[in-house]
């Protein structure tokens, strides 16, 4: 048997096309297997295309070592699916056999997972969304409810199918693929002048988030790091996304359980939070603050002593607020032991972020793979480990209050110096790279590869909601179907970023 | 029982005096408004503020100034930014929603403001305007924005503005996003459950043009493309204050001219 050993490299770390190690099916089997066994996570499993035909590629974060592994695979027309052995796989194979027409023999649950029409011309499928086959239960009494795509509250469109028995539900199947608008497809060949803001786009709540994830990409592609400085702003204006998404699901989340004054008092300060990002750039999400090479923004001490004053009086008003929830009885009565998430399932399905931390699972880049600035400022991990909706909602809160200290020691202590390296150097040919970031939502993981031109081969890009909404259906067995928009909440996943 | 009480007093009465008292202070390097300022372009034609727009919104007009397409602006403020004559710059004017597409391209003569009140909705929903938004496609930062008149600090139901949550019960749809293929029969099947005399408002770039998505084949180029279209608001996402604004022009509850419009 030849010897055979994935590439180990660091996180934003590139290296030649040609250096991706290509394995036989059984050793990339293996190597597979036994990491994700030992404590590694899937953070991305696709297929590219090169001139000798179909790749399987496989990402995996080994957080013991802070390293990734990327290995690879030749595949035809199917391959025996990965999922039985590691459930994590399901839905990349599913993406898989949608977007390629690769089938994973054997796969539990092959279905698509956005409707798309297809990538190669040749293989174009007419599906029609939401036309396919769900899990059913039958027998007396036994009902099914549907929901969706359009929702009674203002958010993004996607189709829930509950199996209930009476107020029970036994099993939820969501279906997603609304908000497919191309944006891989789009970004292929590139860079253009749009796709910064296909990124900023990804999903617009973590504008900051997939924007660093990008600009990190393209960075580290050319050989650069953007300036301390800008490392430094770029983290804030994470964290201030951090902290604006947080305060508003714990908003939300008293609102789902009918306690009023947290909602409102957070709507508003959500909204303060953002302004914050908008003295920054301008725009209070974010657009056009992370760009390649830095950011096209400073900031100046009074700036910078404007927006420490301001974050000091939400600390105040999100400690009343928030506080307020969690000492009220009634508040955490709906809370505790609604939408369990059991350890192990958590494991099994590869969950990120907070619905991970919230199983008291360790898992977040900023602390296993840290990236800029959080390499030198470090931020603690917070962890709970009651898996239920309490835990989900309280680790935000606990992530909230570390986020608002860590902006207060990074605007007292800006380094000095440029925000921008310009002129960019441009893109190498027929390297790759791989970039993880912390968005607020859990693990954002892009992949990169040039062709020959130094233009985008290809360009994956994997959600925090693509691990986890799965892991929404799999604690809504068991539970009241008037639980569902706590638990959904709880998870608060996106549906542009998953359907892209 | 105390502790909220304690809370209430706290946090205070924070709803904005807008419309009635004025505008609450955006920050000083928000982007509204593009304007282009006359003669300047024409001496160079570089044509370099044509190349940048990632969406193509600029085209150089019949007298060589540029004009641009609010509609399709991102408002990344790259052709201010190229512009080597300073013929394009962004103000900080926040009413930017318009009633026909045509307006909202603007050009060295643009009007201040263009008009936005629509005749049925400033006679039938003055008083209560219930909206059921459509999501279709797009990043969720409109709908995100959107969601934020409802806060108390912007308290749009104090003008009888609410989203509903069925069709059934509104009197128009807001719509947010270029229009997927995917959501394409959802939004037809929602617009037609509106009762009517119903109206449409486009909210963001991607709802009025495709906005960053504008011209994949796995969406619409925009709502009008599916129905038609009574208002459209600018922006990507567009800021509260001028969705707001938007909102109150249409229905006539503020007047299209002057500092408090």
């Amino acid at each position: 048997m030849a010897q055979v050993s994935p590439l180990f490299i660091y996180n934003g770390e590139s290296f030649e096309t040609a250096n991706c190690p290509v394995f036989g099916w059984d050793d990339f089997h293996s190597t597979l297997v036994q990491n994700l066994y030992s404590g590694a996570r899937l953070s991305a499993l696709f297929v590219r295309h090169d001139p000798e035909g179909p790749r399987l590629t496989a990402v995996l974060s080994l957080p013991e070592h802070s390293r990734i592994i990327v290995f690879s695979c030749r595949v035809g027309d199917a391959y025996p699916s990965l999922t039985l052995d590691c459930p994590q796989a399901h839905w990349f194979e599913r993406e898989i056999a949608e977007k390629w027409s690769i089938i994973p023999e054997g796969h539990p649950w092959l279905k698509p997972i956005r409707f798309e029409r297809t990538y190669s011309a040749q293989k174009i499928r007419a599906c029609e969304i939401g036309v396919t086959d769900f899990f059913h239960m039958v027998g007396e009494e036994v009902h099914e409810v549907a929901v969706g795509p359009v929702h009674a509250g203002v958010i993004e469109p996607g189709h829930f199918r509950f199996q209930c028995h009476g107020e029970t539900v036994y099993h939820l199947e969501i279906s997603l693929g609304y908000q497919h608008r191309g944006i891989e497809q789009a970004i292929a060949g590139g860079p253009s002048s749009r796709t910064i803001h296909h990124m900023e786009t990804l999903s617009g709540d973590s504008t900051i988030g997939h924007g660093t994830a990008y600009c990190r990409t393209v960075e580290s592609l050319s050989g650069i790091q953007a300036p301390p400085r800008a490392q430094e702003i770029r983290a804030v204006a994470a964290e201030l996304e951090r902290i604006a998404n947080h305060i508003g699901d714990l908003g939300a989340l008293a609102g789902d359980v009918g306690f009023l004054p947290t909602l409102n008092y957070c709507g508003r300060i959500r909204g303060d939070v953002l302004n914050l990002t908008a003295e920054i750039c301008g725009n209070r999400f974010g657009r056009g603050l992370a760009v390649p090479g830095g950011v096209p923004f400073d900031l100046d001490p009074g700036r910078a002593e404007n927006i420490l004053k301001r974050l000091a009086r939400i600390q105040k008003d999100a400690e009343e607020a928030v506080e307020l929830m969690f000492g009220t009885p009634s508040v955490l009565a709906r809370m505790e032991g609604v939408g369990t998430m059991p350890v192990e399932t958590a494991r099994d399905i590869g969950l990120v972020g907070v619905a991970a931390r919230a199983c008291g699972i360790s898992c977040d880049v900023r602390c296993e793979f840290p990236y800029e600035i959080y390499r030198f400022n470090l931020i603690p991990e917070c962890t709970w480990s009651s898996c239920d909706c309490f835990a989900r909602a309280y680790v935000r809160w606990l992530e909230v209050k570390q986020s608002i200290v860590f902006i207060f020691d990074q605007l007292r202590s800006l380094s000095q110096g440029p925000v921008i390296i310009e002129p960019r150097p441009p893109l190498p040919p027929e390297r790759m790279t791989i970039s993880l970031a912390e968005g607020w939502r859990g693990e954002i993981c892009h992949v990169a590869g040039t062709d020959a031109q130094g233009r985008f081969s290809f360009y994956k890009i994997i959600d925090p909601s693509f691990h986890n909404w799965f892991g929404l259906a799999c604690v809504l067995r068991g539970q009241q179907i008037s639980d569902f928009p706590l638990c959904n909440k709880s998870f608060s996943l996106s549906y542009c970023g998953h359907d892209l | 029982m105390l502790e909220v009480l304690k809370a209430r007093i706290h946090q205070k009465y924070r709803t904005i005096a807008y419309p009635d008292g004025p505008a609450p202070e955006l920050s000083d390097r928000f982007a509204g408004k593009p304007l282009v300022r006359p003669g300047l372009c024409g001496r160079l034609q570089c044509a370099r503020c044509l190349e940048i727009c990632p969406t193509g919104a600029i085209e150089l007009g019949t007298d060589s100034d540029p004009l641009i397409d609010m509609g399709k602006c991102l408002f990344c403020r790259k052709c201010e930014q190229v512009c080597p004559s300073g013929a394009i710059q962004f103000s900080p004017e926040y009413r930017l929603c318009a009633a026909t597409r045509d307006e909202l391209i603007v050009g060295p003569d643009s009007k201040d403001l263009s008009p936005a009140f629509n005749a049925t909705a400033g006679r039938l929903f003055k008083r209560s305007f219930k909206l059921r938004q459509v999501c279709a496609g797009g990043c969720g930062a409109c709908e995100a924005d959107a969601n934020v008149l409802g806060t108390p600090a912007w308290d749009m139901e104090r003008f009888g503005i609410q989203f509903v949550a069925s069709p059934r019960h509104a009197d128009g749809l807001l719509i947010t996003g270029p229009v997927t293929e995917n959501m394409r029969l959802a939004l037809e099947k929602t617009y037609e459950a509106v009762p009517a005399p119903k109206v449409v408002i486009a909210v963001g770039a991607c709802a009025i043009s495709g906005g960053a998505y504008a011209d994949h084949p796995q969406q619409c180029n925009g709502a009008s493309a599916i129905v038609p279209v009574d208002l459209f608001v600018p922006g990507c996402p567009p800021h509260p204050l001028t969705l707001l604004n938007a909102l109150l022009r249409f229905i006539c509850r503020i007047p299209e001219s002057g500092n408090s419009g």
